[in-house]
């Protein structure tokens, strides 16, 4: 609220007046956001130092949670259930990032810059966000009948000659998993990074060109770097998505892949709240961490 | 509770409670003329397998009481009982999950002198026995946890008495489920779940509470250990049991685990699984779309499970009298007869028995070979005439039952081991 008068030069009698009236006009909000955000997230937070039995929660303050998260992380060999539950979620995320980013910025170039008319950039768009309309779990559902045993896929390879007996990683296998997400979210990509690429100025484009710069050099030195903003939202988008879900890697996983969400889901249908909570907060900081990471590259505020 | 009577509405409404009741609704601004016109509708809680359209039509059509189906997962019937017991009027949960409800008070007991039939429930709910004979009560047997020790009590009852914790209302014995037209060889133990020869081809469920349980009838069939009491394992015996399944998995023997009925269905119909743990059922619907599939009896018995009617502590007034009313009627006949169809077991066989044609009774209850099309109460053909059911009767189903689905004293444990199991 500090920063008002830098952005409005002109500071008058009106000053008081209109500092009040921001503050009316932010309270709405502010209310909600810690009505629905900020107190279940300290309610959270507290729950997580509880005790818990069977059947209920014990208000305590103990750290017991934190520790069985923790338990056997210490000890030397094999790797204890939560950091390789964190390790299989993070690769899950550093792989479906990096395939979203390269499609979502080949396909969001391609409608920013190839497509001249408004009218053919419009609806490509809205094709782009198409497979929203329909239900997340059918869009991945979709994939066991054309990735199964004696699906789609494999009866067609057989039918060519090129395997012997269908192939059995396509479906309930990392490899499934990895291309239900970037189904499900390659557009979450698309959007922000098509959103900045069209504020570029079109001159600076030409300026490059007649500096004598290559297309790859202009890609590399402009459209990337203006293109940032979009990038490192839609990363953020993508990332903290993937970092929380259990339901698709419960899904195309056959349920025998491991995810934190799931963990979290499965302790807190067992009424261990506490447990879970204690769960959700590490989640919770790690995330945190990555997005505090990602913000460093850029200003998105600024930006914006 | 000392004075049963005095929540007993048959006996005389005493003058001081007429006052009471009176002022009560004064002060709650209501009208009693207006009230007493006022339709009754009653919130059931439990799982959609159990909440039948059909059911809820026929009541209102005989009674006039509206009920109002909540839906959920098995898992979070027991978190709204024990989270917001006021959110329901009638709970349908699962007799497993008392262990976790009951201590939280959370439940009344329900008073069987208003109950018409409950002297005519089945023993194997009572006294733990079919036909005279005492059947397996591994794990959290309904005997162990159906009498309270008073109306508002926290602890079982060890010997009958006049309240419930649950009135029963559907159960079975559960097995695995095979695709006999692609294993083309009898399957007779539940060692064969593990068995390499499915490599690839099998599902166990991923509900760590049930799913433990058939990982446990298939150690002990693989001959690898015997389980004093399998729904009650030591942190030892849980180590044994997770290994063994994260050994199978390592090998590659699941080709997924399910969590939801409409899961394990697409699993055996698409041919992705030819063995796994399933529910009755599915095991139907897999049937219905024309594919072969076998709920098959394995000489080690079954899981059984029940579930049952329960009443939260604040309900009270004419709410009440209608769930009441509800469980009188379910267990009046006509409710039984369209489980029995559908190849549950009801609580009281007999009143369902007037309710259902002979040559059904002698399908469904009798094992005998079907005189005519056996239908499902929506009509689909089940079974062809001269076919026979899966099991055989209900003695030889019910007398086969070797544990029950549980709440084990170590549950926070294999809770976490089975999420290891899920991680390997």
């Amino acid at each position: 609220m500090q920063t008002s008068p830098s952005v409005s030069p002109p500071v008058g009698a009106s000053a008081p007046g209109r500092t009040l009236a921001a503050w009316w006009q932010a309270a709405p909000l502010t209310l909600v956001f810690c009505l629905f955000f900020l107190l279940p997230l300290a309610l959270i937070l507290m729950v997580s130092f509880w005790d818990f039995n069977e059947y209920q929660m014990l208000p305590d303050f103990t750290f017991k949670n934190y520790f069985s998260v923790f338990e056997g992380c210490l000890s030397p060999g094999d790797l204890c259930v939560t950091f390789k539950t964190y390790l299989s979620t993070l690769r899950f995320c550093f792989l479906v990032w990096l395939i979203t980013l390269l499609i979502g910025f080949t396909v969001a170039y391609f409608v920013a810059f190839h497509v001249r008319s408004a009218m053919v950039q419009t609806v490509l768009f809205v094709l782009c966000t198409i497979p929203f309309w329909t239900s997340n779990v059918i869009r991945m559902i979709a994939w066991v009948p054309l990735l199964g045993r004696n699906g789609l896929v494999n009866d067609g390879l057989i039918a060519l000659g090129l395997v012997k007996q269908p192939v059995e990683w396509l479906l309930f296998s990392n490899f499934s998993v990895v291309l239900a997400f970037v189904h499900l979210f390659t557009t979450f990509m698309i959007v922000p990074i098509f959103n900045s690429m069209m504020r570029i100025d079109r001159r600076l484009l030409e300026a490059a060109s007649d500096c004598g710069a290559s297309a790859w050099q202009t890609l590399w030195s402009v459209i990337v770097p203006l293109s940032r903003t979009g990038i490192i939202i839609g990363s953020i988008f993508v990332i903290t998505i993937v970092m929380g879900d259990f339901v698709t890697i419960g899904v195309m996983g056959g349920q025998q892949i491991a995810s934190v969400g799931k963990i979290i889901q499965v302790q807190s249908s067992y009424l261990q709240f506490p447990l879970a909570a204690a769960n959700a907060m590490i989640l919770l900081a790690l995330v945190l961490m990555m997005i505090w990471g990602l913000t460093r590259l850029v200003d998105i505020r600024k930006e914006l | 509770m000392t004075d049963s009577a005095k929540d007993s509405t048959t006996a005389g409404v005493p003058r001081r409670t007429l006052l009471k009741g009176t002022a009560g609704i004064l002060a709650a601004g209501m009208f009693p003329a207006v009230h007493a016109q006022e339709k009754i509708v009653l919130r059931y809680l439990g799982t959609a397998v159990n909440q039948d359209k059909t059911i809820g039509d026929k009541f209102k059509a005989d009674t006039g009481i509206e009920i109002q189906y909540v839906a959920v997962t098995t898992d979070d019937v027991t978190k709204r009982a024990v989270t917001a017991p006021n959110s329901f009027d009638l709970i349908d949960t699962e007799y497993f999950s008392l262990k976790n409800i009951v201590p939280t008070g959370n439940l009344k007991g329900i008073n069987t002198k208003r109950i018409k039939n409950a002297d005519k429930i089945t023993t194997l709910f009572t006294t733990g026995m079919v036909a005279g004979k005492a059947v397996g009560d591994q794990g959290t047997a309904p005997k162990k946890v159906i009498y309270l020790e008073g109306e508002r009590s926290k602890t079982f009852a060890k010997a009958p008495t006049q309240w419930m914790s649950i009135i029963p209302t559907v159960y079975n014995a559960d097995t695995l489920g095979i695709r006999p037209d692609l294993i083309k060889r009898p399957i007779s133990s539940w060692a064969e779940l593990l068995n390499p020869e499915f490599k690839g081809k099998a599902a166990i469920l991923n509900i760590p509470s049930i799913g433990i349980m058939d990982a446990a009838m298939v150690v002990e069939a693989m001959g690898l250990y015997k389980y004093p009491d399998k729904g009650n394992m030591t942190k030892k015996e849980i180590d044994l049991t997770i290994k063994t399944l994260i050994d199978a998995k390592k090998a590659g023997q699941f080709r997924s685990l399910w969590k939801d009925f409409n899961e394990s269905v697409n699993l055996m119909a698409s041919g992705e699984v030819v063995i796994q743990s399933m529910w009755s059922p599915a095991v139907t619907a897999v049937r219905t779309k024309g594919i072969a599939c076998t709920f098959q009896p394995l000489k080690e018995g079954y899981r059984a499970w029940a579930s049952g009617f329960g009443l939260p502590a604040t309900l009270s007034g004419r709410k009440l009298d209608g769930a009441y009313e509800f469980i009188n009627w379910f267990l009046d006949g006509w409710a039984g007869a369209y489980l029995n169809r559908q190849g549950y077991y009801s609580a009281v066989l007999e009143t369902a028995k007037a309710k259902m044609e002979p040559y059904e009774w002698a399908y469904w209850m009798e094992g005998k070979p079907a005189t005519e099309d056996i239908k499902s109460p929506n009509g689909d053909v089940l079974a062809k005439k001269g076919e026979s059911r899966d099991g055989g009767s209900y003695e030889q189903r019910m007398g086969g039952i070797a544990c029950w689905n549980a709440v084990m004293d170590e549950n926070a444990y294999m809770v976490k081991k089975w999420n290891e199991f899920v991680a390997a």
